[in-house]
């Protein structure tokens, strides 16, 4: 019996070997099957005793070729391996790693979304003569291997929306935080709570997460990782890759596919090759703090060494992240730091933390996402410059510090005191005077005071809202820039001319005097970047800032120099993202505008970075800050992580501008989909739209790929968006500049500077 | 008595229907190069997003506009000797023979079998509360309509006024228009079906489905 259960797993060990080289012809592979077929045939005649012999001996020379197989591992080779049946899931590592758990929230199917799995788990260990138990929470994808419910770890956003309440009960208990990345990518469905907007809430809270987290990566694809896998510590597996894309998607981008063409295995290959997903690739740019070695050609259910050897590195990281802030240093923290060993499981620390450390842990996650790509783009700013930068931040930072903290609270104490004081003598007036003079009244009638004219002015003022029908829209006599297309002595028919019969309309008008509006149904034809920035950001006398960041080519990307010399030269930017100091009717604020013209819109590091500091100037600043998106295609694939790393560190950006007290603003236009909005633009609590634009997850072409069903034309058009709760209003285009200056007044924190 | 069979034939005889696709506006006709006998379909996909097969272009004020094909067919002529020049409106372009699907052709067999009560004017037309609830609930063939009995409402400029059937006491077979469309004068509300000839109908309409090969 022994021995057949032992030739089994070679039969299994071989064709898994098979189905990781994919259809390559290997020498190593072949001479394996020899062997094995060779055995199969001499089974029935040899004797017992020999026969456990030669399996044992077969079982070495198994082991012997896998080490030698696992030296000729290509990037796509590992994107089999973790797609393998055979490889390790979550389950297992819950059965195998943890002494002891409890599944939350699921029972096999009946669950609010099988994929995403989430367990009590504890590790208990003998300290001295006491045991002790530690608690953990743990969240990640399951994917379930041939269990069709469970969607192959492709979290739907209630799958998240349960993750981020576990996290939130994880973070109530002060308790850590394991969680385990296991996705091919975030299902696409924009019901609420919505795929992208789920994710950016995920990342937003995890950015502040009060409570130390771990995260392990075996399979990251793009969003789905990202919406579990912001940690203090980040531990992936030699074998497993974490990307801003699945190789066959940016396969089929690179090949410019339609329609479910599909991409050939070469290309495929050679993207997986140069998009930089593996566990080395990750730790060499920095996105991950550690490697953890599997066996060779990846760990499987029966690798017991692999969970121990997880267990103890679990234990370790945890300790390092705890230890890091503890407020009492002992020699605990020194031996976990200069531990090396498989002495984890020795030393005991308490998890549960303060909370100043608590703050000093958040603190530190946060300024170590900021401080990632800093190879992944180029700075042309010259050293002179730097400086003069750097002195003028420390320069604002004091002045909004004196002015605002020194000199501001204690005056804002004092306006609070007087308006309360105010108010209640008002009323004390009121009751007191109120009978003399209508007394007064009475016996002298006539003096009555009038409503003033200039009253009434104000009045008007503060309650009437521009009337399309008067033309409030029109600044003056015209726009301050219109397009060049409005030159062109042409019609266009309106793509609505079917539904609302709308006139053909002539270009000169359309472009010049409607600012692409169609007066008859309201349709938005797309606008240059250009309207926008002299119309409503007046551009030409506001201060560009870290113009010279640039995007550059970071992976080696095959023919991407060209691409984006060729961006460069035609938009004459050197980023998508252009970052701004502007006065929107004298309030002054900080503008980051991604322009769709420049590679679509794409976010690479220089973007990010580019956003950050703007957030950064902002906060400094004590400004409101705008994000207006002219388009974006997501996250730039040709840059590998180094994009998607965009999305956390973003966020982080962001979520320490609102904590600090600022009004963040998002405005889209034209089309948003992908990583930005499932990140830092998604996360913001005012979000705004223009109309006709569309918002989303994955395009139309992403979501029949990948989902294979087809959704309406309208989808993702922004009044969609708006009855599903993503975005919070939709502006006509004339009126954006008064809508802006509106919500500057009327919303956002308690920091800024005007109030 | 009507003579299905006599009506079939007639269908089977030529099952097409010739679709004219006339210019939409005046402009200058550029044709995509269709031939006879070329076929061409209309809108597709699961929300009709795919628009149809092109068949000209019509440039006015140098805005090109595409005409498409409404329906699935083959090009049966084209008017190339006005490619390039200037057309008026109405002006046909193109002719498309159009094989009729089965279910136009049960449609235009009922046409001609069963007797169709007309629109008297254009309005929004409702059934009477009883008629309605009758029908939700037991379905069309349930209904019997007799001469002068109160059957729909016409809804015109804010006023209902009650409409009584006339004509032949029978069924009702089929309804033809929607809650609150708008219908056009002369065009048919609901298609009557004498009772005794209840069993001919279902029978042709059974025939129809099973022997007309959609092409």
């Amino acid at each position: 019996m022994e021995i057949d259960r032992q030739i089994q797993a070679l039969k299994d060990r071989l064709s898994y070997t098979r189905d990781i080289f994919g259809n390559r012809e290997d020498d190593n592979i072949r001479l394996l099957t020899a062997k094995l077929s060779e055995l199969l045939v001499k089974e029935e005649s040899l004797p017992g005793s020999v026969l456990v012999e030669e399996v044992a001996r077969l079982e070495d020379f198994f082991d012997f070729s896998e080490r030698k197989l696992d030296l000729e591992l290509t990037p796509m080779d590992r994107v089999r391996i973790v797609r393998h049946p055979q490889r390790v899931c979550l389950k297992d590592i819950l059965e195998n790693v943890y002494d002891n758990y409890t599944e939350i929230g699921g029972q096999g199917e009946y669950n609010i979304d099988p994929s995403m799995l989430i367990a009590r788990a504890y590790f208990t260990r003998r300290v001295g003569d006491k045991v002790l138990n530690q608690m953990v929470m743990v969240i990640g994808q399951e994917k379930g291997h041939g269990e069709a419910y469970r969607n192959g770890g492709s979290v739907k956003p209630w799958g998240n929306a349960k993750a981020l309440h576990y996290m939130k009960v994880a973070e109530t208990e002060n308790i850590p935080v394991h969680t385990f990345v296991f996705t091919p990518g975030a299902y696409p469905v924009e019901d609420w709570p919505g795929a992208a907007q789920q994710i950016a809430r995920n990342l937003y809270e995890m950015a502040g997460l009060r409570v130390p987290v771990i995260s392990v990566f075996s399979e990251g694809g793009s969003g789905g990782a990202e919406a579990v896998g912001l940690g203090d510590r980040r531990i992936m597996l030699s074998h497993g890759y974490y990307s801003v894309i699945s190789p066959e998607g940016a396969a089929a981008i690179e090949g410019g596919l339609r329609g479910g063409d599909r991409a050939t295995p070469e290309l495929i290959e050679k993207c997986a090759r140069q998009l930089g997903i593996t566990a080395d690739d990750n730790l060499a740019n920095g996105y991950v703090d550690k490697v953890l070695r599997e066996p060779p050609l990846g760990a499987r259910a029966y690798h017991y060494e692999f969970f121990r050897e997880l267990r103890r590195e679990l234990i370790q990281a945890t300790n390092e992240a705890v230890s890091e802030v503890k407020s009492m240093k002992l020699y605990r923290a020194m031996v976990v730091r200069g531990s090396r060993t498989d002495d984890a499981e020795s030393i005991y620390m308490r998890w549960n933390l303060s909370q100043s450390a608590l703050n000093r842990l958040v603190e530190r996650r946060q300024r170590k996402f900021l401080a990632m790509s800093r190879h992944a783009r180029l700075d042309g700013t010259g050293i002179a410059k730097r400086a003069v930068t750097v002195t003028k931040g420390a320069v604002d930072a004091t002045h909004s510090f004196l002015r605002y903290d020194l000199i501001g609270k204690p005056k804002k104490r004092l306006d609070a005191m007087f308006e309360e004081l105010g108010a209640e003598a008002h009323l004390l007036r009121h009751k007191v005077l109120m009978p003399l003079k209508r007394a007064l009244d009475k016996s002298f009638p006539g003096v009555n005071g009038k409503e003033t004219k200039a009253d009434e002015a104000v009045r008007d003022k503060l309650t009437q809202l521009s009337s399309p029908e008067e033309g409030a829209y029109l600044v003056g006599n015209g726009w301050a820039w219109s397009s060049p297309r409005s030159q062109e002595d042409r019609t266009i028919s309106c793509p609505n001319a079917r539904i609302h019969h709308c006139p053909d309309l002539w270009v000169p008008d359309l472009f010049g005097d409607f600012a692409g509006v169609c007066p008859h149904c309201g349709h938005h034809f797309p606008m240059e970047y250009r309207w926008y920035l002299e119309n409503v950001f007046n551009y030409a006398v506001s201060r560009e800032f870290n113009r010279e960041l640039e995007s550059i080519n970071p992976l080696g990307y095959e023919q991407f120099d060209g691409k984006l010399d060729k961006a460069k030269e035609k938009t004459g930017l050197k980023s998508a993202c252009i970052t701004f100091d502007s006065v929107i009717d004298g309030v002054e604020a900080v503008v980051a505008v991604f322009c769709a013209p420049f590679r679509g819109g794409s976010v690479g590091a220089a973007e990010g970075e580019k956003f950050i500091r703007a957030a950064a100037r902002a906060k400094r600043k004590r400004r409101p800050f705008i994000a207006y998106v002219h388009g974006t295609a997501g996250i730039r694939i040709q840059e590998g992580v180094n994009g998607v790393i965009q999305m956390p560190r973003c966020t982080i950006a962001v979520r320490r501008y609102i904590d600090a007290g600022g009004l963040y603003l998002v405005l889209y236009d034209t089309n948003s989909y992908a990583g930005p909005v499932a990140s830092f633009l998604g996360c913001s609590p005012y979000q705004f739209a223009v109309q006709s634009s569309n918002i989303g997850f994955a395009g139309p072409g992403v979501i029949t790929e990948t989902t294979g069903m087809t959704v309406a034309p309208d989808y993702h058009r922004c009044y969609h968006a708006l009855s599903r709760g993503h975005i919070h209003g939709i502006w006509d285009r004339r009126e954006v500049k008064k809508n802006l200056h509106q919500s500057l007044l009327t919303m956002g924190g308690r920091n800024l500077y005007y109030r | 008595m009507l003579n299905i069979k006599e009506l079939l034939d007639k269908v089977k005889a030529s099952p097409y229907r010739e679709i004219v696709v006339h210019a939409p506006h005046t402009g200058v006709v550029e044709f995509a190069g269709l031939k006879k006998g070329d076929t061409v379909h209309g809108r597709e996909g699961e929300h009709m997003e795919k628009p149809g097969t092109l068949l000209a272009n019509l440039t006015r004020e140098k805005n090109k506009k595409p005409i498409t094909a409404p329906e699935k067919g083959e090009v049966e002529s084209v008017r190339t000797e006005l490619e390039g020049k200037f057309v008026e409106a109405g002006e046909p372009l193109v002719t498309i023979k159009h094989f009729l699907t089965r279910k136009e052709v049960i449609e235009l067999i009922l046409q001609e079998a069963l007797y169709l009560f007309r629109a008297p004017e254009r309005a929004k037309y409702y059934f009477v509360p009883e008629v309605d609830q009758k029908l939700k609930v037991s379905g069309k063939r349930s209904v019997k309509v007799t001469e002068g009995m109160e059957l729909l409402i016409v809804s015109r400029m804010k006023r209902e006024t009650p409409l009584a059937y006339t004509g032949p006491e029978g069924i009702i077979y089929s309804v033809y228009f929607g809650r609150g469309d708008n219908v056009d004068e002369g065009e048919p509300l609901i298609g009557i079906c004498p009772e005794d000839q209840l069993t001919v109908i279902q029978d042709v309409v059974a025939r129809i489905q099973s022997e007309w090969d959609e092409e």
